[in-house]
């Protein structure tokens, strides 16, 4: 017998989950995508914000927000994060995988946290990552073009741009909920669009007593921590934020129900 | 010793009642060959074997304890039951390591079972680019990565020419004699006959048969001879004089059972007869599985 550990530990299950996620090209392939077009947005964003504060009012230039302009890729950076969380799980049903991960780890509980660990390190890397650099381009293209622009010592400026990272971080938290229940990827990924872009568009059908929650809600008020200007909706945004995590662990509490309950 | 022990073991999924109060054991150093018709549930006992499905009532033990209780799983248990069940996109090698990883396994491991099943030269490939016997033999790698004294394996011929099947019957008689417990499922009663040593027979989720292969061959009725002479009709009719059962077979052969060779030679001798054939024939294994798991096929064909 070869030796071996005498009883498999969560560092185990966590090493496996990192080696399983940086041996797939996909991981890389969805990352560097993720900082093309994040980056590509906030580039079309503030180029065009040259000649928008040429002809705003005196109204709209107070309320000018060079860090949120930056920070609109968010938009779209959330859907290819989710992206990565929803592959971390259903690209093992999708194979059948699932069933080889849970013969080596058949405590399901240790297998989907060590999923949510890894996949949230590397978001929260990665989602700071790409909101520091895009504040960066962003102020450095709007400086180009003499328009008003931030530094990350001005006030709010910081919060901002952090709460940004971390907004993107519990979308791939989300997702791995999604994918959790879900178990396909095609299914995963229309929630998490109906959930990120549809129901903030859809938000006046909503009968009013449904519109309370759209204040915790992705792209609508979770998303004002990406603001310096305050906006009067939502004098809290890190409430709002939070709120929008405390919706994202019910999920995650969801998934791991289902996942220790149903047959593979 | 006995390695795993079902004991009435009932699974449903809604109202179908896919495996029926079932109960076996796999014993060490054996070749345990698990046989049945599609359908017959043999999927569904490994994978609550494996605590993959959980049983509507009874019970699955691995040497004494529950699979989820097993505190190294991959060390007292491997298995393959699926194939493709590999992520294209990841290479052999990290497969391999991952898995080896999850069980606190030292890295070596990975290249030994890559040796072990031939994989050495692929070890860097995606496995998506693999053949279905190059994809066997991974899953064999992976279910060996442990050292496992259990190994369970779902139709690992499937699909693959016949030097991949001999190759996994050698492997599995190896696997045994290093004192191994092995279950196999097949629908393949003859490649069963040739691997196995006991066989456990299932039809629509009822034990049918567990039996040793030794006894199961020697039941599975006599065989009949071939014989061929010039004057087969004169010589069927003294055959059936003698108490034997004659049909006539193809160029006017005749296929007779009940007697043996030997005493339809010297039947033939006494009267003079001259035989150009006499050759003992097999019963067909397949034949008796049919035989044996007719009333429990859940899919019959209907012959034109
Ligand atoms: N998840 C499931 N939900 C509902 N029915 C299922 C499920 N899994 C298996 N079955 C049913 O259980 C029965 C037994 O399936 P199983 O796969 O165990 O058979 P098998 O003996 O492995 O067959 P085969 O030789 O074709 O592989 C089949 O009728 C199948 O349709
Ligand atoms: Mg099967």
């Amino acid at each position: 017998m070869s030796p071996h550990a005498s009883r498999v530990a969560f560092r185990h299950t966590l090493h496996a989950e990192w080696v399983k996620l940086r041996s797939l090209r996909s991981t890389w392939c969805t990352l560097a995508c993720l900082f093309a077009v994040g980056l590509g947005i906030t580039s079309l964003a503030t180029s065009s914000a040259g000649a928008e504060h040429e002809s705003a009012s005196a109204a709209e230039r107070a309320a000018w927000d060079p860090t949120n302009l930056s920070l609109t890729t968010y938009v779209v950076a959330q859907l290819i994060i989710g992206v990565l969380g929803i592959l971390v799980v259903t690209s093992e049903y999708a194979t059948g995988l699932v069933r080889t991960s849970l013969a080596a780890t058949p405590r399901r509980h240790r297998l989907l946290a060590a999923k949510v660990v890894v996949a949230t390190a590397v978001a929260l890397v990665v989602g700071q990552a790409l909101m520091f650099a895009a504040f960066l381009l962003g102020q450095s293209l709007l400086a180009a073009r003499d328009v008003p622009h931030a530094a990350l010592g001005d006030p709010g400026v910081l919060s901002a741009v952090a709460g940004g990272g971390l907004y993107l971080a519990a979308i791939a938290l989300l997702a791995i909920g999604l994918g959790t229940i879900m178990r396909a990827t095609a299914g995963a990924l229309a929630t998490l669009v109906g959930i990120v872009f549809l129901v903030p568009a859809l938000a006046g059908l909503f009968p009013s007593w449904l519109r309370g929650l759209l204040d915790f809600w992705p792209t609508r008020g979770a998303a004002a921590v990406f603001a310096t200007v305050p906006d009067p909706a939502y004098p809290h945004p890190w409430l709002n934020l939070g709120g929008m995590c405390l919706g994202v662990v019910a999920v995650l509490a969801a998934a791991f129900v289902v996942f220790r309950r149903r047959d593979v | 010793m006995t390695m795993i022990d079902v004991t009435g073991l009932t699974k449903r999924y809604g109202p179908d009642t896919v495996v029926d109060d079932l109960s076996f054991t796999v014993e060490a150093g054996q070749v345990t060959g698990f046989l049945g018709p599609n359908g017959a549930g043999k999927s569904t006992t490994m994978k609550v074997i494996l605590g993959l499905a959980a049983p509507t009532r009874g019970s699955v033990t691995i040497d004494g304890r529950r699979y989820r209780d097993l505190p190294v799983p991959l060390t007292e248990v491997g298995a393959l039951l699926d194939a493709g069940a590999v992520h294209g996109g990841r290479k052999a090698y990290d497969h391999l390591l991952a898995l080896a990883v999850a069980n606190g396994l030292p890295r070596r491991r990975v290249g030994e079972v890559l040796a072990r099943t031939g994989l050495e030269g692929v070890a860097g490939k995606r496995a998506g680019g693999f053949s279905l016997g190059m994809r066997q033999r991974l899953g064999i790698a992976a279910a060996l990565l442990g050292d496992p004294r259990v190994l369970i394996f779902d139709e690992p011929v499937n699909g693959l020419d016949p030097e991949g099947i001999r190759w996994i019957r050698d492997f599995m008689r190896s696997l045994a004699r290093e004192g191994r417990a092995v279950l196999v499922s097949s629908h393949l009663m003859s490649e069963m006959a040739q691997t196995a040593d006991h066989l456990v027979v299932i039809g629509r989720g009822r034990l049918i048969a567990d039996t040793s292969t030794s006894e199961f061959l020697r039941r599975s009725g006599e065989g009949t001879v071939l014989v061929r002479t010039s004057e087969p009709a004169g010589f069927a009719l003294r055959l059936t004089a003698s108490g034997a059962t004659v049909r006539e077979g193809t160029e006017s052969s005749l296929v007779v059972s009940g007697l043996t060779g030997a005493e339809i030679g010297e039947l033939a001798a006494y009267h003079g007869i001259v035989l150009s054939e006499l050759t003992p024939q097999r019963p067909s294994l397949e034949d008796a599985f049919m035989e044996l798991t007719k009333d429990s096929v859940e899919y019959q064909g209907v012959t034109a």
